[in-house]
């Protein structure tokens, strides 16, 4: 296991990305073990976002290249899961439906379809409505079915948008415990794009800190809190301790 | 439950009291100015000819039904079609979108001598010209809503490498559902405006025999003016009809997500 997680299973060497002659990303080399939760956090127009969409590659580089898997991200697609800042869900299909559109996507059976719908139902605890469309759900909810149908086809690799920008603290601290709880029973290796300190701290293994204009590595902060990760982490000094410790670098990265 | 009835029965107390108060200023008008029967027929001598013209109005009616029901039916199919043309590309849009507003501006009444002379007289070229009033708001609304999708839902179809084919019918289409909707109750009501027009102009090709725009036309030449009015209420009717039969197929192909076609619905939280 130990050797396994020195293994990059997502590596950046050398990227850049401009748009015209403004450059976005300038020079990030990266590279993620297996298994690890990495947080990408900085001020606005630091290209935490497109860091993340050049790692799923919905964005194309403007030089460097990036691994996924020892693949290139548009063939690493498979095994990847992208978690939009909004739900996206089809407003026209119920929450089974949404949940099996990747699926559906990749022509997985209909029978198996169904089957899957229901385990993922009850992962996120949503069976009750399974025949509601996105309208009749609260925020909470439809992020909850936006996280279920990019865990549907097993992803190894999770890519997170801000996910619960959205939402209130309390839903907020809700969805990060569950975050945790299903990161326990799936192993995927995570990369979360987040503007909340707490929210960084919580989730991950590690927290990078980007710097604005343009976007570079301001300081690779290791997160040594023990799991399982619950609501109790949270009052736990170490916790609060690394809250402050990434707080400062935040500050100081954006004076930089 | 019970409260809804009440608001109901008042709602019918109040449109029946605007009803008769607008007979009796009809009465009223014809006692005041001493109105002869073939200026203003009063309401009743109105009923009496459609009740005894029933046969022929009820004719005439399905005639305009049809071609507008027509004219309608084909300008959705090539309004689609040619929405989903012009959703290809901006540059699509922007070379070929002018001629759909031209084809919008152009009086249909100036261009309905053309397509007499071209397609002749009778149903055909009444049909034709609904269908060219009806066709501008389906493209401009269907294109709207194919082009308007979301980034970050075409980026969600790109992760699963989806085919152009799967984002058109499991993405795009659906999603411009509702402007269709929009586009066809618009369409509803003017495609009456333009068989009626074309009636006025195409007319029948049997004497005495058409539809409703004839058939006003007939009817105000024979100075049987009760029966033109008769004839007019029959295009009201229609027209009710058309706008509900799109409001409800609206409704039903709608009413389960979107927010537009729902008229009261319990929602959680």
């Amino acid at each position: 296991m130990s050797d396994l997680r020195t293994i990059p299973h997502i590596s950046c060497n050398a990227i850049a990305k401009r748009y015209g002659s403004q450059t976005i990303l300038d020079n990030i080399s990266l590279e993620i073990p297996k298994g690890e939760f990495v947080s990408l956090i900085g001020p606005s127009g630091c290209g935490k976002s497109t860091l993340l969409k050049c790692i799923s590659g919905l964005l194309p580089l403007s030089s460097g290249e990036i691994s996924v898997d020892g693949m290139t991200p548009r063939n690493a697609r498979e095994l990847t899961s992208f978690i939009f800042q909004d739900p996206t869900l089809l407003p026209w299909r119920t929450v089974e439906r949404n949940l099996t559109l990747g699926l559906e996507l990749d022509g997985v059976a209909r029978d198996r379809r169904k089957e899957k719908a229901r385990e993922l139902l009850s992962l996120v605890g949503l069976t009750h409505v399974a025949r509601a469309y996105p309208r009749q759900l609260s925020g909470g909810m439809k992020m909850r079915v936006s996280i279920a149908r990019a865990l549907a086809s097993r992803p190894q690799v999770l890519l997170m948008d801000e996910p619960f920008a959205a939402l209130d603290e309390m839903s907020r601290d809700r969805m990060n415990e569950e975050l945790m709880r299903l990161r326990d029973e799936q192993k995927w290796t995570a990369v979360f794009v987040t503007h909340s300190v707490a929210e960084a701290v919580f989730l991950s293994t590690r927290i990078i800190v980007l710097s604005a204009h343009p976007g570079r590595i301001a300081r690779d902060l290791p997160i040594p809190l023990p799991f399982p990760r619950t609501a109790a982490t949270r009052s736990s000094n170490a916790y609060e301790a690394l809250v402050s410790q990434v707080s400062r670098a935040l500050r100081e990265g954006m004076q930089s | 439950m019970n409260r809804t009835l009440q608001r109901l029965l008042v709602q019918l107390l109040n449109a029946l009291l605007v009803f008769s108060a607008l007979m009796g200023l009809w009465y009223f008008i014809i006692w005041w100015r001493h109105m002869p029967a073939f200026m203003l027929p009063s309401p009743l001598q109105v009923l009496q000819s459609a009740i005894a013209r029933r046969g022929e109005l009820f004719a005439s009616f399905l005639i305009t039904a049809e071609e507008a029901a027509g004219g309608l039916l084909a300008s959705i199919i090539a309004g689609i079609a040619i929405a989903l043309v012009f959703a290809q590309s901006r540059w699509m849009r922007s070379t070929l979108y002018p001629y759909t507003i031209l084809l919008q501006t152009v009086p249909i009444i100036a261009v309905a001598p053309l397509i007499l002379m071209w397609v002749g007289y009778g149903s055909s070229s009444v049909l034709l010209i609904a269908f060219i009033i009806c066709l501008p708001p389906i493209i401009a609304n269907t294109t709207q809503g194919l082009v308007s999708v979301e980034e970050n839902l075409v980026q969600l179809f790109n992760m699963h490498n989806a085919s152009g084919a799967q984002v058109l019918f499991k993405l795009r289409l659906p999603h411009a559902m509702p402007s269709l909707f929009t586009g066809i109750r618009i369409s509803a009501g003017i495609s009456l405006i333009g068989a009626i027009t074309g009636e006025l102009f195409a007319g029948s090709n049997r004497v005495g025999e058409g539809g409703l725009g004839y058939s006003i036309l007939y009817a105000m030449a024979q100075v049987e003016t009760d029966y033109l009015f008769a004839l007019v209420a029959a295009c009201t009717v229609l027209g009710f009809t058309f706008f509900f039969l799109a409001m409800f197929a609206e409704w039903f192909a709608l009413h389960n997500w979107h927010e537009s076609a729902r008229a009261s619905d319990s929602t959680e939280n």
